[in-house]
């Protein structure tokens, strides 16, 4: 028998060489020399009307900054590919002895600190903002902003033991936000519950109706699991607009008894919040409260499903997401399984949803349409399936962004007086999730952090982990 | 004939089809407590279709499965819910294409194997999650009872390693640990030295044998490596278009023409004769 021979193949010049200044500057003067040859019938000339004769304006300036800007942007292409490629053919040492996927982890990175300083932050948030804005009523928008977004990361982190934990698509999510919202508001408006009283109520309700769900979509899985859970979606909210007896149609219920402090509304007069705690009355008392409570909620969340991945519904979650038949193979009721995580998640989007009913006063079926869903589910898939962290992060960008790129008000220095950076926010955003999800096509954190250590801690690369069949 | 007095399997006329195709055809045969009975023939022959009926995941058209426990009672598979074959009938399997956890780590593959025990010990989830009852220490148990199974398998110094990066063999081995930590009667395994080298094959029949040994676990296994099969096993049934061609111990089934003929393709029993005679058998 022939040893195999060992054979030493000699790296090409293209990798060798770091970076190749001149045949970079050729190619980009190349694109710089189109883009000239393009601009001349398209940019160079402008017709302009002045009363009823029309001019040539030349704008030879516009020119020249295109095509410094297609050289300068060929240029940085050219210099990034090529120190990639150099990395890629020279790996370091270390890479050796990890699996070939393993990328530098972000998790690793992000969770040491991240946690304590986010959840510090949360926490601080509403007195930071009264700090910084100089007080209460100024800082309104801000606390509503902290409500909407803490509302999304609740709703991530329901949906997130569906789709992130048990591996099933579910695009009907907003239904259970839906059950829990009308939940409240009828049974406070219709019986005078209190908040405290109907909010496991709707839990309960919404997690009723998340088994209900379950049991037809049992058998489903990917593409068709997806269909059936976005029609539930739909039902919900048609039926909401039609039962017009019961939920007064798309009308929507409004005077919904508001949040109370245990009892003690927050008005303007004896025995109110301010009152009895000797504070002057601020209508933001209240705004605070339910940022409080919206926080809570959302770490209440967190913690069951922190603690639930540890336990063995939770492991079986995630083995019904690695593979069902060999959990069916060990043993683990896959039917049985699969609806826990449909009633768990779908209690807690039940009380989000008796959250958003009581901050609002006001609920009608517009609240629950699909794009709730569709921004729910995008959430955690940003996030990275099954990353607490991540989907928290995700729900802020998400949620947080669109409003941040309200007040761009310095890209009218580029693009003139005339823009407005609202009509552009949405664009920007679009633009902003396609270049996450090439950067990151599992999401921001795709690691997944083990349940259970013999010895040592290590991030499963996410390459490993399945998004499950559904 | 150790199959025939004291068998833990009982199959009886066992049938399944697809629609026109009959993939087993009225199978009987018994598996031994404390045998390594193996199921044979070429590829076709409807082993890896008996197994699935046997484990749940076909319903047979025709026949009876009984498991004999050793109290004596019977188990009939084929009414079982699927994930009841392995919680109480006590009947674990492997895959002929590797089916870990890939994405959870060793240790995390052989504790949902013991789920069921766990489950009970979290109190369904309602305890567990408040942090009462004795689910800790449940915990703690099952994580020892793999520890054990890790060492056996020579995995422990990569507990906590994703499945999935481990390496063929081995993955191979933790299948087996899984299926072991469910505490079964009788394992079923699908081709359990496919893709194994001599030296990781010698191992399998250690560890194999050491199970059937320590364990008191009985074996059913479909095989096409002969080192395997003839080395280990106390019990051969032999397969061919669904039905059963042959039955006894290795060296009978080794010697039996219709064995031979449907190993090397010769439909003509005097055809079989002269090709025995021709290589000596």
């Amino acid at each position: 028998m022939n040893a195999p021979s060992i054979t030493t193949t000699a790296p090409t010049d293209a990798v060798t060489r770091r970076f190749d200044l001149a045949a970079a500057l050729k190619d980009s003067g190349k694109s710089a020399l189109i883009t000239l040859g393009l601009a001349i019938p398209i940019l160079s000339y402008r017709t302009e009307q002045s009363g009823a004769d029309l001019f040539l304006s030349q704008r030879w300036g516009l020119v020249a900054i295109m095509c410094a800007l297609v050289f300068g942007l060929r240029l940085f292409l050219h210099a990034f590919t090529a120190t990639k490629a150099y990395r890629q053919a020279t790996p370091s040492a270390h890479q050796a002895t990890e699996p070939v996927h393993a990328e530098p982890s972000a998790f690793q990175h992000v969770s040491k600190f991240a946690i304590p300083f986010f959840l510090g932050i949360a926490l601080a948030f509403p007195f930071l903002i009264v700090m910084i804005q100089g007080g209460l009523g100024e800082s309104r928008y801000w606390i509503d902003l902290g409500v909407l977004i803490l509302t999304y990361v609740m709703l991530g982190w329901g949906l997130n033991i569906v789709v992130g934990l048990a591996g099933l698509l579910d695009l009907g999510y907003v239904a259970f936000y839906a059950v829990g919202a009308y939940s409240y508001a009828l049974l406070s408006t219709t019986f005078g519950l209190s908040f405290w009283i109907c909010l496991p109520l709707a839990g309960i309700l919404a997690a009723m109706w998340g088994i209900i769900l379950g049991f037809p979509v049992l058998r489903l899985r990917g593409d068709y699991l997806a269909i059936v859970t976005l029609a539930f979606g739909e039902i919900i909210r048609l039926v909401l607009i039609n039962w017009v007896d019961l939920t007064n149609g798309g009308a929507g219920i409004s005077s919904i008894p508001r949040a109370t402090f245990f009892g003690i509304p927050f008005t303007n007069d004896e025995g109110g919040f301010a009152n009895l705690f000797g504070l002057e009355f601020h209508t933001m008392h209240r705004g605070i409260f339910l940022y409080y409570l919206i926080l809570g909620l959302a770490l209440l969340t967190n913690f069951v499903t922190m603690r639930l991945r540890k336990l063995p519904v939770g492991r079986a979650w995630e083995a019904l997401r690695e593979d069902e038949i060999a959990c069916r193979s060990l043993g683990i009721n896959t039917t049985n399984t699969k609806l826990t995580a449909f009633a768990l998640g779908a209690m807690f989007g039940g009380f989000a949803g008796s959250f958003f009913a009581v901050r609002q006063g006001f609920v009608s079926p517009e609240s629950f349409n699909f794009l709730e869903s569709a921004i729910i589910l995008a959430i955690v898939v940003l996030g990275g399936m099954g990353s607490q962290i991540g989907v928290a992060i995700a729900a802020i960008v998400l949620v947080g962004g669109p409003e941040i790129l309200r007040n761009l008000t310095f890209l009218q220095a580029v693009f003139g007086a005339g823009f407005d950076p609202n009509e552009y926010r949405l664009l920007l955003f679009g633009i902003g999730m396609v270049a996450m999800m090439v950067w990151r096509p599992r999401g921001l954190i795709s690691e997944r952090e083990p349940s259970v250590i013999l010895k040592e801690r290590k991030a499963i690369s996410g390459s490993l982990v399945k998004e499950g069949h559904g | 004939m150790r199959w025939l007095q004291d068998p833990i399997l009982d199959v009886q006329h066992l049938t399944m089809r697809f629609g026109g195709l009959v993939a087993v055809n009225d199978l009987s045969f018994q598996a031994g407590r404390g045998d390594i009975t193996a199921l044979i023939g070429p590829n076709g022959a409807g082993k890896t279709t008996v197994f699935n009926c046997i484990t749940g995941f076909y319903k047979p058209t025709e026949g009876m499965i009984a498991l004999r426990k050793p109290d004596g009672s019977h188990l009939l598979l084929e009414r079982l819910p699927g994930f009841d074959i392995n919680w109480r009938a006590k009947v674990a399997r492997t895959f002929q294409n590797i089916r870990l956890f890939s994405g959870m780590t060793v240790l995390e593959n052989l504790l949902v194997a013991q789920h069921n025990p766990l489950m009970i010990a979290s109190g369904f989830t309602f305890l567990g999650v408040l942090g009462l009852g004795g689910y800790r220490r449940a915990e703690k148990e099952a994580i020892e009872k793999a520890k054990f199974w890790l060492e056996k398998t020579r995995l422990i110094d990569r507990a906590d390693d994703p499945a999935g990066d481990l390496p063929y063999g081995d993955q191979r081995r933790l299948e087996i640990a899984r299926a072991m930590c469910t505490d079964p009667l009788l394992l079923c395994l699908d081709e359990p030295a496919a893709g194994l080298n001599p030296r990781e094959s010698l191992e399998l029949n250690h560890l194999l044998l050491s199970i059937r040994k320590d364990h008191g676990t009985s074996i059913l296994l479909i095989e096409h490596d002969m080192s395997v099969v003839m080395e280990i096993s106390d019990h051969v049934v032999v397969l061919d278009y669904g039905t059963k061609i042959s039955d006894g111990t290795p060296s009978e089934v080794r010697n039996d023409p219709k064995v031979i003929a449907a190993y090397l393709g010769v439909a003509d029993e005097e055809e079989v004769q002269q090709v025995v005679a021709e290589i000596g058998a």
